[in-house]
């Protein structure tokens, strides 16, 4: 099993929104939801090669700023359009006031 | 001169545009803060609410008063307002309700989506694959399948376009050849092929019942069901054609920078109205994901980043129409806009050509 590794603190993801975060070469986005939970997928799109990281968080949902696309954060499934390969999804936790991934 | 170049999506300009890193590639953006770009972004379903209750509103009274007047001189204004809303108006409703941004709840863009794709005779499955190029590779040559004019220009086929001819009959083809085998080699470049039963689904289902409404005129022998069904798309769809010229036409192709290959061109209210604000249409292709209603404010906010927009549809086609003029004998020539002081500057990587006087 990978380790948990350390993305930021709690505060610098608000509520419904989404960062980028680079560990050793891999790109991912990791969220928060409305109530606070953490959430990680891979960073790119599975359409084209664009960064979820600039897309929009909609209740459970993360949208792709290109094309619209959309998937659902919290499981990886592909929703909508020209997305249809589901993402990958990583765990998330809260520790100590930090965000941290298992990736 | 340059010569003409082939904007086939599976010839020779394809593997060029891919080989030289134009596909699929990374775009110029202006800096706008997360913050307030997530204000931009947010959805919500009232702005679009209200103009679709209004837009099928009128089409429902417009066509009642055509039905109820037909055969006299009163029919005329009634055709002439429900066929702009029905052939013109179906395509920023298809083309917003396309990038689901028009409405918060997906199944009315889903709705919407469909009922102006009938209305504009596309295939609803292709075309949001074939604008998922169009957005990826924006005026690409080889790669975006909606490049509307070409070089050296077509400038009969485009004044013709304004009464449909032969846009609405070559649609209409490409939904029966969908419909009878699916898609071409071409249109299987950008669509995958588990869409495929989709596309043919839709592509019977709008052929079907254009085949109706014909059938309905050929029975009561009036041109009556045409005048409401199809025939808009010939009759009603001049307004689409004016303003879609504008977003790309007579600008350049193969750049990174959405600010030399689109237009921003500020608008009439109705115009606006109609084209659900794809005026401002820099700011659109940069930033897809914010809805039609919030453009306005986008274009405030980066507009001392972008050239400046043309103040009114008369000027822009000047300045359109001279580039076009010019491709006739120099296919390579684009209308290349100065940008204001303190712009970041174009992405120059991938364009030559020289720029043309202001349009006045």
């Amino acid at each position: 099993m990978s380790e948990w590794v350390d993305v930021c603190a709690i505060g610098e993801i608000e509520e419904e929104d989404v960062i980028r975060f680079d560990h050793v070469g891999r790109t991912f986005a990791v969220y928060r939801d409305e109530d606070g939970t953490p959430f990680c997928t891979d960073g790119l799109c599975t359409h084209e090669q664009v960064h979820l990281a600039d897309g929009l968080v909609l209740d459970d949902e993360i949208e792709c700023p290109k094309h619209n696309g959309r998937f659902n954060y919290k499981t990886g499934a592909a929703l909508r359009t020209p997305a249809c390969v589901a993402l990958t999804t990583y765990p998330a936790r809260i520790a100590e006031g930090r965000i941290q991934v298992q990736v | 001169m340059t010569p003409a170049r082939d904007y086939s999506l599976i010839g020779p300009e394809r593997d060029r545009a891919i080989a030289i890193g134009l596909a699929s590639a990374e775009w110029y953006h202006t800096d706008v803060p997360r913050k307030v770009m997530k204000g931009l972004m947010r959805r919500n379903d009232g702005p679009a609410t209200r103009d679709t209750i209004l837009w099928l509103g009128l089409l429902l009274l417009t066509g009642i008063g055509g039905i109820a007047t037909w055969g006299t001189w009163w029919a005329v204004p009634f055709f002439l307002v429900y066929g702009v809303l029905y052939g013109s108006a179906c395509d920023s409703r298809w083309h917003e309700c396309g990038h689901g941004t028009a409405f918060k709840t997906q199944s009315k863009n889903d709705w919407v989506y469909a009922l102006a794709s009938f209305m504009v005779l596309r295939n609803p499955v292709a075309w949001r694959w074939s604008h998922a190029r169009h957005h990826t590779d924006t005026i690409i040559v080889g790669r975006d399948p909606e490049i509307t004019v070409m070089r050296p220009p077509d400038i009969a086929r485009k004044a013709l376009a304004f009464v449909g001819i032969p846009d609405a009959f070559v649609h209409f083809g490409v939904l029966v050849r969908q419909a009878i085998s699916g898609p071409n080699a071409e249109e299987a470049d950008y669509i995958p092929e588990s869409e495929v039963p989709k596309v043919m689904f839709w592509a019977r289902l709008f052929v079907g019942l254009h085949l109706v409404a014909l059938l309905l005129a050929l029975l009561t022998w009036s041109i009556l069901p045409l005048m409401l069904i199809g025939g808009p798309r010939i009759y009603g769809t001049w307004h689409m054609v004016l303003v879609g010229l504008l977003q790309h036409g007579g600008l350049a192709e193969d750049v990174l920078d959405h600010r030399l290959n689109s237009r921003t061109v500020y608008m009439n209210p109705v115009s606006r109205w109609l084209y659900w604000n794809m005026n401002y249409h820099v700011e659109h292709h940069m930033f897809p994901m914010v809805p039609y209603h919030a453009l306005p404010a986008l274009h405030e906010l980066i507009k001392d980043d972008l050239p400046p927009a043309n103040p009114s549809i008369p000027h822009a086609y000047a300045e359109m129409i001279a580039a076009v003029l010019r491709q006739r004998t120099e296919p390579g020539y684009f209308a290349r806009r100065a940008l204001p002081p303190g712009a970041k500057p174009y992405v120059e990587a991938f364009h030559t050509e020289t720029s043309l006087p202001e349009a006045s």
